[in-house]
């Protein structure tokens, strides 16, 4: 369990985290989303200690991570690929990190053998393709068997069979039980693995809320009925938590609140004839754009 | 064993990083090279000329130890690179996510690498100096490990090049630049002694006992000339300087954001 409090961290004039407060429960796929420069990388940073808060606290397991004794157990952390000094080999690099909590050379190839580096481990990283290095950041991540996995960006710049991999990874150590954290700036990318969401813009928490509830909150379900008699269609569909509108004159009509079935049933029943009954889902990357829009609208705004 | 962070793993991790780079493999021999090569040199060149009057200063002993300052510079520059090469790959964010209080870290970089230091120094002074006594035996500067203290100088030229090595750790931390910690080394033990004689005489002479490099070399020399320090007191006042840079680098590691 990772707890922000009111975290912020400046930089001069800068502001780059702006009071963030959230919590990233134990057991889940925690989407953290948000365009570039929205405070991610920083956010996660200090989780980790790498920056110390301006103001505010992150605790890790109930304490700052710092004061754990075995740090690499409670969060395993992929902030950058380049976190890796290019003249050590994959091994090397592991078996030294390793070193500092005891973790057995076992392991070391244990997690070798995971993120399917063992063709290369004794290879300088400084060779590695983007791939291969963000494997070697997930096997370092992995060392210490933790609880919660950190990843930053993780399928930035990888092709498909790399994105695959990342995300099958992932699904499977959330199936384990474990917490994974991880942020992106692809909507679509989150979709597929996040049961819930974080999403910031300019440093502040725009959403703290599931996938579904996201796209619902941006418009979800909105049918496009094109007909005869908009006018009567309108007088039948209405009802509580119903919308209905449309331009006056015009045949199509968008329908909050019923489905494209229910419609169809209601249009059949009074002889009405449509001409298009289509189900107009927003997409998670619409409904994202509209909540980062309104952010910087709101910024701008306010300065 | 459970598995958790302690000094002597971090030491070991250290230990591990230092090992599995080919470069310190490569400067540590060249340090040695520099050592052995340049004292051996010196007792060639020297050979010659020792029994002509007027050179009795010219001891195979200081021939012998001839490399050392070059030797520092080979060794400083390991230690700088062991902790700048760190921020300049972005391993630094992997070492302090691993050892988040951070200063474990510098104790460990600075001990690990300054015995490696000590010991390289210590193995090259005394290899340089039993080429040199071959060198130059049957001339009247030969020399011998029973000479007067011989042993405890070379053991001082050893502790010398091991806070050198100590130092150059520190000053990677301290300036996390390659280029900046190098500058900042050559310049302390090759240029400073320079610069003094730009100042007034009283206040060269007062000073320039003290400096770094000054204070080293009167570790390792065989008698303490007027106007240097003695071997204990050098070491003290080096043992300083090494103090202070690494309460600086201290500083910087545990304050500023990685």
């Amino acid at each position: 369990m990772i707890e922000a409090r009111e975290l912020t961290k400046t930089y001069g004039e800068k502001t780059a985290v702006d009071g963030l407060t959230f919590t990233v429960r134990p057991g889940a796929v925690t989407g953290f989303l948000g365009p570039n420069g929205a405070g991610k990388s920083t956010t996660m940073r200090m989780i980790v200690g790498l920056d110390r808060p301006t103001s505010g606290t992150v605790t890790v397991n109930g304490r700052p991570y710092a004061d754990h004794p075995a740090p690499l157990r409670e969060i395993g952390a992929l902030l950058e690929a380049k976190a890796i000094h290019p003249g050590r080999s994959a091994f090397d690099h592991l078996m030294a990190l390793a070193h500092t909590h005891g973790i057995s050379r076992h392991r070391v190839e244990e997690v070798i053998e995971m993120t399917g580096l063992a063709q290369v481990a004794r290879k300088r990283a400084g060779a590695f393709s983007l791939g291969m290095g963000q494997r070697l950041g997930i096997a370092a991540a992995l060392l210490g068997d933790p609880e919660t996995l950190m990843l930053d960006e993780p399928v930035n710049g990888l092709d498909p069979d790399g994105v695959l991999w990342i995300r099958n990874l992932l699904t499977g150590l959330a199936a384990e039980g474990r917490t994974v954290f991880l942020s992106s700036h692809l909507m679509s990318e989150m979709a597929l693995v996040a049961d819930h969401l974080i999403v910031v813009g300019r440093g502040r928490i725009l959403a703290d809320t599931t996938v579904e509830q996201l796209v619902r909150e941006a418009g979800g379900d909105t049918v496009l009925v094109a007909t005869a008699d908009p006018v009567r269609l309108r007088s039948l569909l209405a009802g509580p938590g119903v919308e209905v509108t449309g331009r006056p004159g015009s045949e199509q009509l968008m329908v909050t609140g019923r489905t494209a079935r229910e419609i169809g049933f209601t249009a059949a029943e009074h002889g009405i004839p449509l001409f298009e009954l289509t189900k107009h889902e927003v997409s998670l990357e619409e409904a994202f754009m509209n909540l980062t829009h309104d952010a910087v609208e709101y910024v701008a705004s306010a300065a | 064993m459970s598995i958790a962070v302690s000094p002597r793993r971090v030491a070991r991790s250290e230990l591990a990083k230092f090992e599995s780079l080919r470069s310190s493999w490569i400067t540590l021999g060249l340090a040695l090279l520099f050592l052995v090569g340049f004292g051996v040199i010196a007792a060639f060149q020297g050979r010659s000329g020792i029994d002509a009057p007027g050179s009795e200063g010219a001891t195979g002993y200081s021939m012998a130890l001839f490399g050392v300052t070059f030797a520092l510079i080979a060794i400083g520059v390991l230690g700088v690179l062991t902790s700048s090469a760190e921020y300049t790959t972005g391993m630094i964010r992997s070492t302090l996510a691993a050892v988040p209080r951070r200063l474990p870290v510098l104790w460990a970089k600075a001990s690990v690498y300054g015995v490696i230091a000590f010991l390289a120094g210590l193995a090259g002074a005394v290899v340089a100096f039993l080429a040199t006594s071959a060198v130059l035996s049957g001339t009247s500067g030969a020399v011998s490990l029973s000479d007067d203290g011989v042993v405890r100088g070379l053991l001082g030229a050893g502790a010398y090049l091991g806070l050198v090595g100590v130092i150059g750790v520190a000053l990677g931390v301290l300036l996390r630049s390659t280029a900046g910690g190098i500058s900042a080394l050559v310049g302390t033990f090759l240029l400073v002694p320079g610069l003094m004689s730009l100042l007034p005489d009283s206040w060269s002479d007062a000073i320039t006992p003290y400096l770094p490099s000054n204070a080293g070399a009167s570790i390792y020399a065989l008698t303490s000339s007027d106007g240097s320090l003695s071997a204990g007191a050098g070491l003290l006042v080096l043992l300083a300087w090494t103090a202070a840079v690494l309460a600086g680098a201290a500083y910087r590691l545990k304050r500023a954001d990685a």
